[in-house]
């Protein structure tokens, strides 16, 4: 196999706080890897070690069959990164930004010039090009950032939470404009929050918790692991909810999880919509009303929940399962 | 990494932060307000007090070349603003990740606030002309008073660069510096003669480097003390004030700009 991407037992403290605790990983050579997990897991540590920000205190990492650690210089060359927060220089126009990026890589003057302009075609941002980036949107900016992170056309591709903090629209083009670029044969390692993202497009999944790799798989695998959609039902009579579990349980892949005060269950489900008309269909025999159903793909909060039995949301100190 | 590389990347990133200024010219115009006004403050609040001649001319002679150097101090506090801001927005990692030469950032940077000095002193220069002041040397010995005063700058600008990525925060650098700047530049030579100052304030302003690059740029200009009778100081580094703003330069980038990049290297965001 042709390994871009090759990590293994990396580990960084601060002080007292281990952020990585020893996490192995590889990437095959233009595939995408989405690193999914809670804010503080320690995803944004991986990318900065590999892309050569962070020393790491053990372990070794390498890119394109380059070592991180003993040649930074040389790795640099081969990678491209866009941040979490978009590294664009507001004063700048578009197309400075990019062409200064380019003078960077050393791709000479015309060069730049030349990828600027191509890459601002490329993210639809031609019009924009000659504007000072202040007056962007977030969406552009992320673009641009992006468009940063692929000057020297780099083989292999870090985008640190690409879409966190953009609208809906916004984050439905980026996920289209990085398919574009994968299906160029570029390796990507990508960090997301959302399970969404990294099922849309990512080949592999890393589920990171607390600096370490609690699960791994494809999209599908870690679904099955996590038991698929969720059946959500709002019974009318609370005091019915116990008899509504007992009605639905035997449809499930894992006893249903209560509300009393909402009078609602969630049940881990396959087959989506047809277990619903099951489960309606059920209770209606039994003579139970309801007053809300439906099916909902599994969300970062159900696979941490199945996996580490708390929330990803919930404080990390106290370590409770408090959504059980 | 070749010298072209080191040097055409510190142009490209110089570029980068002088666009900034042709984008925001209200930062120029603040940056440069600013000292007009004290010059304006100083010549015609305080002149008639300090110039015993009457009317001020010759302190306003007198006080241009404080000035000079008071501005290009405070404009050092633009470099360390000016990383911390980049520190803070990710800029500085992006650059991290980029194959240039790392000393660029720095350099750029430094270089950058060179012109923005040049460009202060062009117009505090203009400033000092409309209210009476003059230079009664030769062009020669000006632009060596003005060269001094820029080197002298570009070495503080390198202390500044360090705090800039020390603490990553354009207000705090900007509050912080000012509690260090403004004594630096009011205990010194640069808006009073220092015969008029107490004893242990007086030696500590001697030996204030801002009084000797005041000094330097005073004797280069050809303006005088404005009370020519004053007792006038003796110490070494007033007396050779021109040796001792270059050798303080010199010592300040020695240190400084190695403690910068280190800093750099460290540099996170967030």
């Amino acid at each position: 196999m042709d390994v871009a991407i090759e990590v293994a037992g990396l580990v960084k403290r601060y002080g007292d706080v281990t952020a990585l605790d020893g996490v192995d990983l590889q990437v095959p050579r233009g595939t995408v890897l989405g690193l999914l997990g809670p804010n503080g897991a320690g995803k944004t540590t991986i990318v900065r070690i590999l892309t050569t920000l962070l020393q790491p205190d053990a372990g070794s990492a390498s890119i394109d069959g380059v070592d991180v650690l003993a040649k930074p210089r040389e790795v640099r060359k081969r990678l491209g990164l866009s941040g979490q927060y978009a590294a664009v220089d507001e004063y700048l126009t578009g197309f400075e930004n990019l062409d200064m990026i380019g003078r960077l890589y050393h791709l000479g003057r015309r060069r730049s010039r030349e990828r600027a302009r191509e890459l601002l075609a490329q993210f639809s941002l031609t019009e924009a090009g000659d504007r000072p980036t202040r007056t962007y949107s977030g969406g552009m900016r992320r673009r641009l950032d992006l468009a940063g992170a692929l000057v020297a056309a780099p083989p292999v591709l870090f985008l640190d939470e690409p879409t966190t903090g953009l609208d809906p629209r916004s984050r439905t083009e980026m996920w289209g404009v990085i398919q574009r670029l994968v299906a160029d044969g570029t390796t990507l390692l990508l960090t997301t929050q959302y399970l969404e993202e990294a099922d849309v497009l990512a080949d592999d999944i890393v589920v990171i918790d607390h600096g370490r790799a609690i699960a791994r798989g494809t999209a599908d695998q870690l679904k099955a692991q996590i038991g698929g959609e969720r059946l959500e039902l709002t019974v009318s009579d609370a005091d019915r909810l116990e008899e509504a579990v007992g009605v639905v349980t035997p449809l499930g892949v894992a006893p249903p999880v209560t509300d009393e005060h909402r009078r609602s269950l969630t049940m881990p489900v396959t087959g989506g919509v047809k277990a619903l008309r099951q489960a309606l269909d059920q209770l209606e025999v039994a003579g139970l009303d309801v007053d809300d159903a439906g099916v909902r793909r599994p969300t970062l909060d159900d696979v941490f929940l199945t996996l580490t039995g708390s929330t990803a949301g919930e404080d990390d100190e106290t370590g409770e399962a408090g959504a059980a | 990494m070749t010298t072209i590389d080191v040097v055409t990347d510190a142009a490209v990133v110089a570029k980068r932060n002088l666009i900034k200024i042709k984008r925001v010219p209200d930062l120029l115009v603040f940056t440069t307000l600013s000292p007009i006004m004290f010059v304006l403050l100083f010549a015609y609040v305080f002149g008639g007090a300090i110039d015993p001649s009457g009317g001020g001319a010759a302190y306003r002679e007198f006080l241009i070349a404080g000035i000079f150097a008071q501005t290009v101090v405070f404009g050092a506090t633009n470099t360390g603003a000016g990383l911390a801001d980049d520190v803070k927005k990710g800029i500085v990692d992006r650059f991290r990740s980029l194959p240039m030469a790392p000393s660029a950032v720095l350099t750029g940077r430094t270089l950058s606030d060179v012109v923005n000095n040049v460009i202060v002193l062009i117009v505090m220069s203009i400033t000092g002309l409309i209210v009476g002041w003059r230079i009664h040397t030769g062009p020669l010995e000006a632009l060596w008073g003005f060269a001094l005063l820029l080197i002298f700058a570009y070495a503080i600008s390198w202390i500044m660069a360090w705090l800039g990525l020390l603490i990553p925060s354009p207000e705090v650098i900007n509050n912080a510096s000012f509690i260090v700047i403004f004594p630096l530049t009011f205990v010194a030579n640069t808006f009073v003669p220092l015969d008029t100052l107490p004893g242990p304030l007086r030696v500590f302003a001697e030996w204030n480097p801002v009084s000797s690059v005041t000094q330097a740029a005073r004797e280069l200009f050809g303006n005088p003390p404005p009370n020519p009778v004053a007792a006038v100081s003796t110490a070494w580094s007033l007396e050779h004030a021109q040796v001792y703003t270059l050798l303080w330069s010199v010592a300040v980038v020695a240190v400084f700009a190695p403690l910068a990049a280190a800093q750099y290297r460290r540099a996170a965001s967030r």
